[in-house]
């Protein structure tokens, strides 16, 4: 009470926490609500394990030495844009959602003395999280079908620009899932503390 | 009680420091409402002492929720200043508020607002967390904190597992966290049976007494009113009267058939 008894203590700028802190509650909200988590990263792992399939029946069709045209690869291209854009807007959807029903929580530890920046990072880590384990599945599902349609090639398979590929949709994954919670993020963190104490909604 | 109310600012300068732990200066607030000028607040003045037990009443409408949103740092006048701790709230940028909230200013809601997934000694803890406290700080005055408002033996249950009672008990811990000045309740036993309400009341009266903490509530209950130093009562935006305990005459018997 020392601070508070002397009256003439300063006021200082809150700190911001370190990043293990925000990754920990954010796993955390994602375990406890893990229905709803489940349904977000579903978004993301079938965009990616249809973006994974398409790379693995190309590198199959080239193993087999089938010439793909360049009409084809367009359309494919135009697939999978599609689909990861399909992907983006459902995350976005269920992280607003989610924001929505946590309306009281986030104005509570604004309360509490969580600043605009925390709030941001823990819906973005929770998303981003959540698009690396779906888009790790989505990918090893995509590959792995593919790959059943190309059993007798496996030997002549390019695995090192496989698994390239595969780096490359877990990345896109996770990045598209933490732009996708931008929006969410910043509503959720523009939410006035004041609100916490509303007792309708 | 004029007298008690009016506020000389002249002679209110002369001796700052200690004593008023908030200072609300001809405050005004005014909403847009569908393009409407709503005037939530017309100029209130008045002075929180350190360690008082304070209730402002009022109906709905009346202003209320404003004036204390105001008093714990959530909303900025529009015109006039709040002093809390002797600084000016409008002052301060985003860091510093969020500074203030958490360690000047301890928030009780009516529905408890505990974080759901997680135990009442995570709850209590969060505050900490946000202050910066080391691990071993967290649980120690965890512990002693949930030995104080007497749920101990429920620290590692969540929210949905504990009463009404108890989630209030919590919350109450939680708002003593990191030592504030000033605890602010909004309906604190809104939700809570008679009995319960009565014995949040006491833990609150208690705190009160024992650690010197300013306490603010916003409340409908009859039997706060025996435990305040005073109590405010707002109508239309100002402040209607002000009246010490001893002025106020309370019968207890009239509280059952009130509610």
């Amino acid at each position: 009470m020392a601070t508070t008894a002397s009256g003439s203590a300063k006021i200082e700028r809150q700190i911001s926490l370190p990043m293990s802190q925000a990754v920990k509650i954010a796993w955390r909200n994602i375990t406890i609500r893990l229905s709803r988590a489940i349904i977000t990263g579903a978004g993301t792992l079938l965009g990616i394990a249809f973006l994974m399939s398409v790379f693995t029946a190309n590198f199959v069709q080239q193993a087999q030495g089938i010439e793909i045209s360049a009409a084809q690869q367009q359309k494919n291209a135009w697939l999978v844009v599609m689909s990861l854009l399909v992907s983006v807007v459902g995350i976005t959807n269920a992280m607003l959602m989610s924001v929505t029903e946590r309306y009281k929580e986030i104005g509570t530890i604004k309360c509490l003395g969580a600043l605009d920046n925390f709030v941001v990072r823990m819906f973005l880590i929770e998303s981003g999280l959540l698009g690396l384990v779906g888009s790790a599945i989505g990918a090893a599902v995509g590959m792995l079908f593919m790959l059943a349609t190309g059993l007798s090639v496996l030997g002549q398979l390019n695995w090192s620009g496989l698994f390239a590929s595969f780096g490359i949709c877990i990345l896109l994954g996770t990045v598209l899932s933490v732009v996708a919670a931008v929006p969410p993020a910043i509503r959720a963190a523009k939410m006035p503390p004041a609100d916490a104490m509303r007792t309708e909604i | 009680m004029v007298t008690e109310t009016t506020v000389n600012p002249n002679e209110e300068e002369s001796y700052t420091g200690n004593e008023n732990v908030v200072r609300v200066r001809g405050v005004t607030r005014t909403y847009e409402v569908g393009g409407q000028p709503v005037h939530a607040l017309r100029g209130v003045d008045i002075d929180i002492k350190r360690g008082e037990y304070i209730s402002i009443m009022g109906p709905s409408g009346s202003g209320k929720s404003t004036l204390f949103n105001m008093v714990g740092g959530l909303d900025k006048p529009t015109t006039g200043t709040v002093f809390i701790d002797e600084v000016d709230i409008a002052q301060l940028d985003a860091f510093e508020l969020a500074w203030m909230r958490c360690r000047k200013i301890g928030y009780i809601f009516q529905s408890y607002n505990l974080i759901p997934v997680m135990t009442a000694l995570e709850n209590i803890t969060l505050p900490m967390i946000f202050a910066g406290a080391d691990l071993d700080e967290q649980m120690e005055k965890g512990r002693k904190l949930l030995e104080a408002v007497g749920i101990a033996h429920r620290m590692h249950n969540k929210p949905m597992q504990l009463s009404g009672g108890q989630q209030q008990r919590v919350a109450i811990a939680r708002a003593l966290a990191n030592d504030p000045a000033i605890i602010l309740a909004d309906e604190p036993t809104g939700n809570l049976d008679q009995k319960t309400g009565h014995e949040i009341i006491e833990l609150l009266k208690r705190l009160n007494r024992e650690s010197g903490v300013t306490i603010i509530t916003a409340t409908h209950d009859d039997k706060m009113l025996n435990v305040s130093d005073r109590i405010v009562w707002i109508t239309d935006g100002k402040i209607d009267r002000i009246k010490h305990r001893s002025e106020v005459d309370i019968t207890v018997g009239t509280v059952e058939g009130g509610v």
